[in-house]
Order: C-alpha cells, then sequence, then structure tokens
C-alpha cells in the first residue's frame, strides 16, 4: 500500500532523514516511534508530498508520489502535528472547504454528518473553531484527514493535547479505522503506539533503528528472558542454588537491599519457564523468596536503549 | 479553484477586512470626485482617475496581505499543499479572491457616472475604459502583492513591502526623469505603471497597456507558484 524505498532528506549538509526503507501493507497500522526531531514529521510531510524528498521514491497504491502526485494526495489523509484549521471558519463550513478542496466525490452533507459523528464532534458544528478548545480543535483536525474515506491515514503525533479520556477515544478510533485503512501514525509516547499498533519503527537521528512488531520490540533488543528475583539468604547458597537450573545463563546480583536480602538478576534461554524450578531450588537451599518479577525490559528502556545506542555509535563511528 | 476562492471570499467578507477596505476606498474616491467634479464644476471623470492611483497602492497590499502569509502562520498552508490540488489552482484561487473584492471596490466609480448623468451626460466611454484600467492595474499589483505574501508569514512585512514596492511603481516615471542615463530612462519609461495607466484614464483602450498589465499578472502567478515548488524541492 504505501511503499517508502530509500527515502533521504538532507538540508545543506545536514541529514534529517537518512536512507529509510519499509512498507506498509493494507489494514496495518504502523506506529512511527522515536524522540522528538528524530524526522518522524519530516517522512510524513514527504510520504504526503508536502515536501519533497532529496532522494528516494515514495509510493502510494503504486503512484509515485512526485511523478503522481494529484493521485497519491488524494489516496491520503493527513493530520499534521499542528491541524491545518482555518480558525475563523466554523467546524461545519472549514469541513465543507476541506471537503471542496479534496475533490470528494461522495455525498457532501451526509459524509461530512458522518464524519463528525465519527470523531464526535457534531455537537461543536456551528462553533467557530477559534472558541474550540484543544482537544476539539485536534479532532476537527483528525476530521479534515478522514474527509473522502482515503485509503491511508497518515497522522502526526495525534493525541497531543488531549486528556486521558480523549486519548482512549482516539486509540480506539485509530484502532477501528486500522481495520479499513492502512494507518501511519506518529508519537514520542511508547505506551500510545504499543496499545494502539500491530507494528513499530522505531526511529532515531533520521534512521530506523528497529523495525518489530509490537510485541517483540523488546525481547528483539534484549535477547534472553530476564528475572528480577529478591532473595533472603546468604550470597553463596543463592548462588549455588540458582545455577543448578536448567535454562539458566547468567546470574547476576544487583544490589543488597538490606543485611541478608540481595536483588538478583537471572537471564534464561527463551521459551523455558524457570520460575517453578527457582522456587523448589531456593527452598531447598533454605533461602526465601520475597519478591520474584519479570526482569525483561519494559517498552520503554528497550526504546531508551535503542536510541542512545544510536547516539553512541554516531559518536563513536565520527564521519558519516 | 472554486473551493479556495470560496473561501477567501468568505474569510474576507466574515471578517471586517472587505468592509474597512471598501469604506476606506469609497470615502478617498468620494473625497477626490466632490473635489475635482463638484468643487470646480466638471464632468470630467478623469482627473479623479489619475489620483486613485495612490489609493491603490495602499488598497491593494491590504487586501492581499494575508494570501498567503497568514496561511503559512497557521500552518494550514499543509492542508492546501497536500490536497490534490495544484499549485496553479491555488494560487490562481487566491488572486482571484482579491481580484474580486477590489473589483467590488472600483465598481463605485459606475455610481459616480451616474450621479454626473443627473447634472449633464456622463463620459461613459471614459469610465468604462478607465475602469478595465483600474482593473488591470489592480490586479498587476495585486498580483505582485501575493507573490510578497507567499515569502514571509508575517502579513505586517507583506503589507509594508507590498505598498513600498506600490508606490514605487507609482513613482517610475518621475524617478526616470531624474535620471541622465538613455538606456536606463527608456527601460524606466518602458514598465511606468502611471503611463500605462493614463492611457485608460483619457478614454483610450490602449492595446500596449492590457498586455503589460497582463503580462505583469501572468508573470508573478508564475513567480508565486514558483515560491511553492522552490520550498518543495529545496
Amino acid at each position: 500500500m504505501v511503499e517508502v524505498k530509500n527515502l533521504t532528506k538532507r538540508y545543506g549538509n545536514m541529514t534529517v532523514v537518512d536512507d529509510i526503507s519499509f512498507s506498509v501493507g493494507e489494514g496495518e497500522i504502523l506506529g512511527f516511534l522515536g524522540p522528538n526531531g528524530a524526522g518522524k514529521s519530516t517522512t510524513m510531510n514527504m510520504i504526503t508530498g508536502y515536501i519533497s524528498s532529496s532522494s528516494g521514491t515514495v509510493t502510494v497504491n503504486g503512484s509515485e508520489v512526485l511523478e503522481n502526485p494529484r493521485k497519491v494526495k488524494s489516496s491520503i489523509g493527513y493530520l499534521p502535528e499542528i491541524p491545518p484549521l482555518y480558525v475563523d471558519m466554523t467546524v461545519k463550513k472549514y469541513l465543507e472547504f476541506m471537503f471542496d478542496l479534496k475533490r470528494v466525490k461522495l455525498p457532501k452533507k451526509e459524509h461530512i454528518d458522518e464524519v463528525m459523528r465519527l470523531v464526535k464532534i457534531s455537537d461543536v458544528s456551528g462553533r467557530i473553531i477559534k472558541h474550540l478548545s484543544k482537544g476539539y480543535r485536534q479532532r476537527v483536525g483528525f476530521a479534515q484527514a478522514l474527509l473522502g474515506n482515503p485509503p491511508v491515514l497518515i497522522l502526526d503525533e495525534p493525541t497531543v493535547g488531549l486528556d486521558p479520556q480523549q486519548i482512549i477515544e482516539i486509540r480506539n478510533l485509530i484502532k477501528s479505522l486500522g481495520k479499513k485503512h492502512t494507518v501511519i501514525f506518529s508519537s514520542h509516547v511508547l505506551s500510545e503506539i504499543s496499545a494502539t499498533c500491530d507494528r513499530i519503527i522505531v526511529i532515531s537521528n533520521g534512521k530506523i533503528v528497529a523495525d518489530t512488531k509490537a510485541s517483540e520490540l523488546s525481547s528483539s533488543i534484549s535477547g534472553n528472558q530476564k528475572l528480577s528475583l529478591d532473595i533472603e539468604g546468604s550470597q553463596g547458597a543463592v548462588l549455588d542454588a540458582l545455577k543448578v537450573i536448567p535454562g539458566v545463563l547468567k546470574i547476576k546480583k544487583q544490589r543488597d537491599l538490606d543485611d541478608k536480602t540481595s536483588r538478583y538478576l537471572v537471564e534464561y534461554q527463551n521459551g523455558v519457564d524457570i520460575r517453578r524450578d527457582v522456587f523448589r531450588s531456593i527452598a531447598q537451599a533454605d533461602c526465601v523468596i520475597l519478591n520474584m518479577q519479570n526482569g525483561n525490559e519494559t517498552l520503554e528502556d528497550s526504546f531508551l536503549k535503542l536510541v542512545t545506542q544510536d547516539q553512541t555509535k554516531d559518536k563513536t563511528g565520527g564521519a558519516r | 479553484m472554486k473551493a479556495i476562492l470560496k473561501r477567501e471570499l468568505s474569510s474576507y467578507f466574515n471578517s471586517a477586512i472587505a468592509y474597512v477596505v471598501m469604506a476606506m476606498f469609497f470615502a478617498f474616491s468620494g473625497w477626490f470626485f466632490v473635489g475635482t467634479c463638484f468643487v470646480s464644476n466638471s464632468s470630467s471623470l478623469s482627473p479623479t482617475f489619475s489620483n486613485i492611483f495612490v489609493i491603490i497602492v495602499f488598497i491593494t497590499p491590504i487586501i492581499s496581505m494575508k494570501t498567503f502569509s497568514e496561511e503559512k502562520r497557521q500552518r494550514t498552508d499543509q492542508a492546501l499543499l497536500t490536497s490534490p490540488s495544484s499549485l496553479f489552482d491555488i494560487v490562481m484561487g487566491k488572486f482571484l479572491g482579491a481580484f474580486i473584492l477590489y473589483a467590488l471596490c472600483c465598481m463605485i466609480f459606475f455610481v459616480y457616472g451616474l450621479v454626473i448623468t443627473i447634472f449633464t451626460p456622463a463620459d461613459w466611454a471614459v469610465i468604462i475604459c478607465t475602469n478595465i484600467g483600474l482593473m488591470l492595474l489592480g490586479g498587476a499589483l495585486i498580483a505582485i502583492d501575493v507573490f510578497i505574501s507567499a515569502l514571509t508569514e508575517s502579513q505586517l512585512i507583506a503589507a509594508i513591502v507590498g505598498m513600498a514596492v506600490g508606490l514605487l511603481t507609482y513613482m517610475l516615471s518621475s524617478i526616470s526623469s531624474m535620471i541622465n542615463i538613455d538606456w536606463v530612462t527608456s527601460v524606466l519609461n518602458s514598465i511606468s505603471f502611471t503611463a500605462y495607466y493614463s492611457n485608460f484614464t483619457y478614454g483610450m483602450l490602449d492595446l500596449s497597456g492590457i498586455v503589460f498589465f497582463l503580462s505583469v499578472i501572468a508573470l508573478f502567478i508564475f513567480f508565486t507558484i514558483r515560491v511553492f515548488e522552490k520550498k518543495r524541492w529545496s
């Protein structure tokens, strides 16, 4: 549906987006994740044809964006970071204008009413956008992107400035839209992406540093499974007891919690569940497990690791 | 183009701009009309028409200052440029919106013509001819101002630069008379807005004037399109 190949954007000597390639299939929700200034918006602007790429191609539905901009643009609904609202118009007038601008061929009144219902702005349809709250403005921007039922939706940080209730609503909306549309949406908030997307692309310094399924992001970086244990007992006994458990690869004492208790991090093979063995083995050694929890990195950790890895690589790599 | 034109007109008339501009134009043109026709007991509108150039220099930038600068400031240009409309349609829509408001202002001269007919038959050839000249002159200035507006995010800068450029076009003839270098003088004279325009105020439908003003309009619409193309490609 959307295919991005070797996309690069340079401003003078600065490379903002560096050789990005990925493709998104029909009905897929792709999360675009990265710290501020990583090149997310620039990439989206290139896909939508707002700015051109320095090199590389963007193909939407078989048409290249710079060769056949009209066709590509009419199949994309775009919500930029700052919603493009004419604040002096009423919501309805604005949507009517966008409807005409996009040359939508659907029955005008019904379609606009339907879109307004979908993003829940019917109650403010007669109000001037200037007087609306941030949350409503964001949703008007969202409505504008949905006009004409474009097969591809590109949403640049769609939930910024919304309250938690609205964020959940928008997330659910994105999820339900993902069944019929191809959705690419960006955010620097991880929980948001992991809650909504099938697939995550992590971008840092203009480069893709990870492209995985949402559920695999964490393990794809850390490799092995981890278990975090707080155990009361002498260190030697604990280590001996843990060592003999099949599947255990590495044991690390992280820190002492008090005189008798320490926290250990146990790395073990994927696909094995060692929790029961750990319990029995520690009990046999006459030690006590006070706390046992999944030691896998949270998505947040993985993300930070990815991004900082990339930055240190850049520093040590030097010439770019 | 139709969608943009419609929005432009509604934004002019839903805000104070259209009314302020029209009131200002009517007031000053009325002043000139009274001053040259009533006070000196003349039925000729030609002096009124030649005086009005100065007012147009100030009015056209005010009409067109927000065309693109405001879009850029509010980031609504993103909606325009990612829509399936072509750049030509977008720029033309903006230009025509500003031009129609300006054209409405100029319609007042037909009213003055009617006022004259109360006392004596009016010279409709001059009135119609000058109105055509006014449209062309205003169109050229608006095209320039729209171009200036596309270069900046600030309405104020667009307006001030637009007025400066307008005044410059007004003064071209007097500047050229102060310069002694032949070729510079002839170049300045051949692009003198006042010279082309004054032919219309005498009731002459001057072909070279028509071609000149239309070329300026086409040139600056083309430049404006290039501004956005360049932005996309830089």
